[in-house]
C-alpha cells in the first residue's frame, strides 16, 4: 500500500513540474531573469567607445540622485499618485452609489461611466487633445464665451501635469466603480430597512454602515490605483511628451526616455530597480493584508 | 422631500454621465463635421464623412487592424495553454516546492512587464523576435494573474468528478481536458474578455518592439498618425481614433453585461 502511495506521490510530482514548465520558462525569460539582469546592469557604467563598461557599484544610483530631473519626475509621480488615487476612488464610489440606487436612466448612466475603461489610453489622449488645444479646443471655446483668456493647458508647466491627471481620472473612475458596485450589491437589504426604522439619515447610514462594509474593496482598489499610477503613462506620448521642461514627466516615461531616446541603459536600469523596490513594498503590504483578511473569513 | 432627493440623485448621476461621455461625443461630432466647423464649434453645420475617408487613406489601417487582431489572438491562445496547465498543477496536484514556486509566480503580479521594458527589449532581440507579433505577445503569455485565476476556478471543481473520471480510466491530462476545462468555461470567458481588451489597448511595449507597418498594432499606428509632425487636423484625428476603437467599443456596447461581469470576476480575487 505504501509503495502504491509512493508511486502516486512521485507521479504527481513529475506531472506537476511538467505542467508548470512552460509557464515557468516564460516567466523566467521575461520576468525573473530580466529583473536580475536589470539589477546587475545597474551596477555597471555605460560603455562608450573610449571608456569600456566597468563595475561602478552604486555609481549609477548616486548619479541618478544627483540628477535634478530625476527629483522633478519623482515629485511629479507623487503628485500624480496623490491626486489620481483618492479622486478617482471618490468619484468611483459616488458613481457606484448612484448606479446602484433607484435613479432614472440607470442603464445609460452605467454605460457612460464604464465606457472610458474599454478605450485605449492613446485614444483617450486623442479625445482630450480636442479639449485642451489652445485657441481651438473645447475648453478654450467655452472659456471665450465667458470672456476668459485662451489657456495653453498642455503647454505651460503649471497646468500640464493637471491636464494629464484629469485624463487618468476619467479613464480609471468607471473601472473602479465596478468593484464598488459589486460590493454594494452584497450589502443586505435589511440593514437599510433597520436604519430607516431608526430614522437614520442617509448620510449617517452611508458613513457608518456602507463605508465600513466597503473597506476591503477600498483597499483592493487603492492597491490597483497605486500600481496604475506607475503604469498609466501612454497619454504622455500624445499630450505632452513629459514637457514643458519636464513638468509632466512621470517615472516610467523617464525610464523609457532614458533607455530609448538617450540610450543610457544603466541609468534606466537603476531607476527600474527603484520602481521595482517600491512595487515590492506594495506587494508585501498586499499579501500581509490578504493574509489578515483570510483569517476572519 | 424624499421625491426631491430622488430627483437630485438622478440629476447628479445623469449630469456626471453626460460629462463622462462628452469627450467621446465631441470626438464623434468633430469627426462627422468639416475641420473649420469643428474648431469653431458651429453646432448646426452639415454632416460629412470625408474625415473618415481622409483618415482611412492616411495610414495602412487594414494592416494595423489585422496586426492587432493577430496579436490578441496569439496572446490569448498562448495564455490559455500556459495558464490552464499551470493553474491545474497548482490547484490539484501535490508536489514538493509547489508553495515556493507559487509565491514566485505571484511576485510577477507586481513586477509589471511594463517596468522591465529595457531588459525585455534586449531579450526579445536576442531571441530574434524583434519586430514580430510573437515578440510583442510572448512576455504576456505566462500571465501570473491568469494562473491565479485558473487555480481558483479549478479548486472549485468537486473532487468526486475527478475521482469518477479516474475510475473510468481517464489519464490526468484527459481529466483536465474533459472535466476541469469545460467546468471553468465562465472563467475562461471572463479572462478572455479582460485579456483581449487589455492587449487591444496596450501601447508602450508594442511601441518599443515593433518597427514597421507589418507588425505595428492599432494603438502604435494611431499615435504615429496623430503625431503633430504629420500636421493632421483635429477632425481627421477624431475620425481615426473612433475608427480604431470602434470594434472594441461596439463589442462592449453589445455584450455590456458580460464585459462588466468579466471585469468583476477577474478583479475580485
Amino acid at each position: 500500500m505504501s509503495a502504491h502511495a509512493n508511486l502516486e506521490r512521485r507521479r504527481q510530482a513529475i506531472y506537476g513540474w511538467l505542467l508548470l514548465t512552460p509557464a515557468l520558462v516564460l516567466l523566467s525569460v521575461f520576468a525573473f531573469y530580466p529583473t536580475m539582469s536589470t539589477l546587475w546592469s545597474s551596477l555597471f557604467s555605460r560603455g562608450t567607445r573610449r571608456n569600456p563598461v566597468e563595475y561602478i557599484g552604486t555609481g549609477n544610483y548616486t548619479e541618478l540622485f544627483a540628477d535634478p530631473t530625476f527629483w522633478i519626475v519623482v515629485k511629479n509621480n507623487l503628485l500624480y499618485a496623490g491626486v489620481t488615487i483618492p479622486v478617482s476612488m471618490a468619484i468611483a464610489l459616488a458613481m457606484a452609489l448612484w448606479a446602484n440606487g433607484k435613479i432614472s436612466a440607470r442603464g445609460f448612466v452605467r454605460t457612460a461611466y464604464f465606457t472610458p475603461t474599454v478605450l485605449p489610453m492613446i485614444a483617450a489622449a486623442n479625445l482630450w487633445l480636442f479639449f485642451y488645444t489652445p485657441g481651438l479646443g473645447v475648453l478654450d471655446q467655452i472659456g471665450s464665451v465667458f470672456g476668459l483668456p485662451s489657456i495653453n493647458w498642455l503647454g505651460q508647466p503649471e497646468t500640464a501635469l493637471w491636464a494629464i491627471i484629469i485624463v487618468t481620472i476619467w479613464k480609471e473612475a468607471g473601472f473602479f466603480m465596478i468593484f464598488y458596485l459589486a460590493a454594494l450589491q452584497t450589502i443586505p437589504e435589511d440593514l437599510k430597512e433597520a436604519a430607516d426604522i431608526e430614522g437614520t439619515s442617509r448620510w449617517t447610514y452611508t458613513r457608518r454602515i456602507v463605508l465600513p462594509l466597503l473597506m476591503p474593496t477600498t483597499i483592493f482598489i487603492a492597491i490597483n490605483a497605486l500600481i496604475n499610477s506607475v503604469k498609466l503613462i501612454d497619454h504622455l506620448f500624445i499630450l505632452t511628451k513629459g514637457g514643458p521642461s519636464d513638468a509632466s514627466k512621470l517615472l516610467l516615461y523617464y525610464i523609457w526616455e532614458m533607455a530609448f531616446a538617450f540610450f543610457d541603459a544603466p541609468q534606466a536600469a537603476a531607476m527600474t530597480i527603484l520602481v521595482i523596490g517600491v512595487l515590492a513594498i506594495v506587494a508585501a503590504a498586499k499579501f500581509l493584508y490578504l493574509d489578515k483578511r483570510t483569517h476572519y473569513q | 422631500m424624499k421625491r426631491f432627493g430622488n430627483f437630485m440623485d438622478s440629476f447628479g448621476a445623469i449630469l456626471l454621465a453626460v460629462i463622462w461621455i462628452s469627450p467621446l461625443l465631441f470626438a464623434f461630432w468633430a469627426a462627422t463635421h468639416s475641420t473649420s466647423d469643428a474648431v469653431n464649434l458651429r453646432l448646426f453645420s452639415p454632416w460629412t464623412m470625408d474625415n473618415f475617408i481622409v483618415a482611412w487613406n492616411g495610414a495602412p489601417w487594414l494592416k494595423y487592424f489585422i496586426n492587432t487582431f493577430s496579436l490578441v489572438t496569439v496572446i490569448l491562445i498562448g495564455q490559455f495553454i500556459l495558464v490552464t496547465l499551470a493553474g491545474f498543477a497548482f490547484a490539484q496536484l501535490q508536489f514538493p516546492g509547489k508553495d515556493f514556486v507559487f509565491i514566485l509566480v505571484l511576485m510577477q503580479l507586481f513586477i509589471l512587464p511594463e517596468v522591465l521594458i529595457v531588459e525585455n527589449y534586449a531579450m526579445v532581440s536576442r531571441l530574434g523576435l524583434f519586430d514580430t507579433i510573437l515578440g510583442v505577445g510572448m512576455p504576456y503569455m505566462a500571465s501570473a494573474f491568469g494562473i491565479f485565476l485558473m487555480r481558483q476556478a479549478f479548486k472549485g471543481v468537486p473532487i468526486e468528478l475527478h475521482e469518477a473520471a479516474r475510475i473510468e480510466g481517464c489519464g490526468l491530462l484527459g481529466i483536465l481536458w474533459r472535466v476541469y476545462v469545460p467546468l471553468a468555461k465562465p472563467t475562461y470567458l471572463a479572462y478572455a474578455l479582460v485579456s483581449v481588451s487589455t492587449h487591444w489597448n496596450n501601447f508602450l511595449w508594442p511601441l518599443i518592439v515593433t518597427n514597421s507597418p507589418e507588425t505595428r498594432p492599432l494603438t502604435v499606428g494611431l499615435s504615429i498618425f496623430g503625431a503633430p509632425e504629420n500636421g493632421v487636423d483635429i477632425s481627421v484625428i477624431s475620425a481615426a481614433t473612433l475608427m480604431s476603437v470602434a470594434p472594441l467599443l461596439i463589442a462592449f456596447l453589445i455584450f455590456q453585461r458580460q464585459f462588466v461581469q468579466a471585469f468583476l470576476r477577474a478583479g475580485i480575487k
